[in-house]
């Protein structure tokens, strides 16, 4: 327990040490957080616009389809903003920088993201909240505690679940450096599929994305049980507990490949 | 944990094996492989400074690598504070210092000190300690002036002095310098030699180094190793090491101006680049004192230097 606050104490003050960094930089953080939530809160404006066109996307209304879209957002935006800097691995592979956290008492994967981090990226997390909480005040949802409970839950299991897939699509970079593209729209298309109901898609997709993928379980599977929505696939609602089962997978398969990477890592020349 | 007796460094066959990708043709892809390390042996006690040479290429950084946790053998066993520095290597790094010379430890866009006060974090020392240490090595290095100084914006013995400094705050027991006086000049260079001599005599930390300059080797350490081809092909006290292979010796003379190569009986000119010139002799044959002599009128002479003594053994090993 002590480990752990102390760890989170460093974390901190490497958080704090990126944040002052990019401080001198201010115009481009102010240009980047402004267009993150630009950006953010257009993707919004197309889903409304699309249920308005389509007025019920797989039989669900369209404060049940934003719910969706707030939970898988405000966990892909946190993801973000917490775990996704582990994608510079590939650069600090080719510069031979990432030699200096293996130098350091303090995993690499804590270092890395507390080290890049970009409070910028706070821009996707806000209208994703917005939204969750509109949304939610306007589904008619029958709140009983234990579907009070499962928003943060949802939320916090699919941050790490996407933070558990940036980590296992960076890792990639210790065998491949230069494949940081290919890790990026792995991650960030699995993130845009899933801010729509599941079964709109092909039956393929939906086995690659909905069970291949563990992502499934960020929004989909809780959101059916939370909303009484629709449920052509007939998915139980004990289901709706499995998120952090799920994320606990996550991030043990995650925790093993990056450790193999590591262990592959071939550092550079000099 | 009784850990005085306990060996720093144990290398037993140790190898690092690269697979290097070429492109032959346009499809096709060869993959060759480069033995970096091949079979290395050593043991450096607690308390020992070590030089370790060899010239460009020769395994020296990728050893230190594998020491570090950073890269992983492919053969052999290694063992740092008595520690398997793959499997412990966040263990390890709370008991080792490491400084890469051509890299930063330090937070580039920050002062100076907030990369102190950060690395008070990372590796969680006691506070008291921590200023005491940063205090002294700060008087000792002399950084005062360029502590609040943005680390981008430091020059290069400035710099140098606070990578020394970062890998020290934590009182490690061994210190692994990677060419920590590349690119020095001469004032920082003594400041940085004078540091380490002074460490390794104070606190007893056992210092690995590795560095093209001799110099360095001749005013710190008591022992060298040097590896060409990924093996060593010395390890010895540096005195011995002189005598072993000193049978012949060269003689530097610096003269006014360039001049047709100087006959001196029993030397022979190895070299003229204007007005120096490098006489060569052998010991057992003719001492320094008739050489001198044969040239003390025209000429005056530089110190005895060990460079040509280790060119001799890489061309032997080589
Ligand atoms: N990451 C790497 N990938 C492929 N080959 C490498 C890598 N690192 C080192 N090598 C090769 O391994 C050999 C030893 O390199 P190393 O950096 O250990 O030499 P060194 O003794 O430190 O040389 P120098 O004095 O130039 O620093 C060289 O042939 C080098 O090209
Ligand atoms: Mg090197």
């Amino acid at each position: 327990m002590g480990d752990v606050r102390s760890m989170l104490t460093t974390y901190r003050h490497l958080v704090g040490a990126k944040i002052r960094s990019d401080w001198q930089y201010r115009t481009s953080f102010v240009r980047y957080l402004l267009s993150q939530t630009v950006v953010t809160a257009l993707d919004l404006a197309v889903i409304l616009v699309l249920s308005e066109v389509v007025p019920s996307l797989g039989g669900w209304n369209l404060s049940q389809v934003a719910v969706l879209y707030g939970l898988t957002t405000l966990s892909f935006g946190l993801g973000d903003l917490f775990v996704s800097q582990v994608e510079t691995v590939a650069t600090h592979i080719q510069l031979g920088t990432f030699d200096r956290f293996l130098l350091r008492p303090l995993p690499t994967i804590v270092q890395l993201p507390a080290s890049e981090f970009a409070l910028r990226r706070v821009g996707r997390s806000i209208p994703a909240i917005i939204t969750l909480v509109v949304a939610l005040s306007m589904a008619e949802i029958d709140w009983t505690v234990d579907r009070l409970a499962l928003v943060p839950m949802t939320v916090v299991a699919g941050t790490i679940i996407f933070g558990a897939v940036w980590v296992v699509t960076a890792s990639i970079s210790f065998w491949a450096v230069g494949a940081r593209e290919v890790a990026n729209s792995f991650t960030y298309g699995g993130g845009f599929a899933h801010q729509h109901p599941l079964h709109v898609y092909s039956r393929w997709v939906r086995t690659l994305l909905g069970w291949i993928l563990p992502m499934a379980f960020i929004a989909y599977v809780p959101a059916v049980h939370l909303l009484e929505a629709p449920n052509p696939l007939g998915i139980p609602s004990w289901l709706a507990l499995t998120p952090p089962l799920v994320a606990i997978a996550a991030v043990v398969v995650a925790r093993t490949v990056w450790r193999a990477g590591i262990r592959n890592h071939q550092s550079t020349g000099t | 944990m009784a850990s005085t007796d306990q060996p720093a460094i144990v290398a037993d066959h140790l190898e690092k094996t690269f697979a290097v990708r070429h492109r032959a043709g346009r499809l096709r892809r060869h993959r060759i492989e480069v033995r970096a390390v091949d079979g290395v042996s050593f043991r450096v006690d607690p308390g020992e400074m070590v030089g370790y040479l060899g010239p460009n290429g020769a395994g020296k950084s990728t050893t230190i690598k594998m020491l570090t946790g950073i890269l992983t053998p492919s053969g052999g066993s290694l063992a740092t504070l008595g520690l398997d520095p793959t499997r412990h290597r966040t263990e390890l790094a709370q008991r080792i210092g490491v400084v890469f010379g051509q890299r930063t430890q330090l937070w580039w866009d920050l002062p100076l000190a907030d990369s102190f006060e950060l690395l008070h974090h990372v590796y969680r020392t006691d506070r008291r300690r921590h200023e005491e240490n940063l205090g002294s090595f700060v008087e000792l290095l002399d950084m005062s002036s360029f502590m609040l100084t943005p680390v981008r914006q430091l020059s290069l013995g400035q710099r140098m002095r606070g990578e020394l400094t970062a890998a020290l705050l934590h009182d490690p027991a061994l210190v692994v310098l990677d060419e920590p006086t590349i690119g020095l000049d001469i004032v920082s260079k003594l400041a940085v030699r004078e540091f380490l001599v002074n460490l390794n005599r104070e606190r007893g930390t056992t210092v690995l180094l590795t560095t093209h300059d001799l110099d360095d080797v001749e005013h710190l350490c008591q022992r060298m190793m040097i590896i060409d081809h990924g093996r060593v092909i010395h390890d010895g006290g540096v005195a011995e090491f002189k005598s072993t292979y000193g049978t012949h010796r060269t003689v530097v003379v610096d003269l006014v101006d360039a001049a047709p190569p100087l006959d001196v009986l029993g030397t022979m000119v190895t070299r003229v680049d204007g007005p120096r010139q490098r006489l060569r002799f052998d010991r057992s044959t003719t001492t320094a004192a008739q050489v001198i002599a044969g040239i003390v009128e025209e000429a005056a002479i530089s110190d005895l230097s060990i460079e040509d003594l280790v060119r001799q053994v890489y061309d032997a090993g080589g």
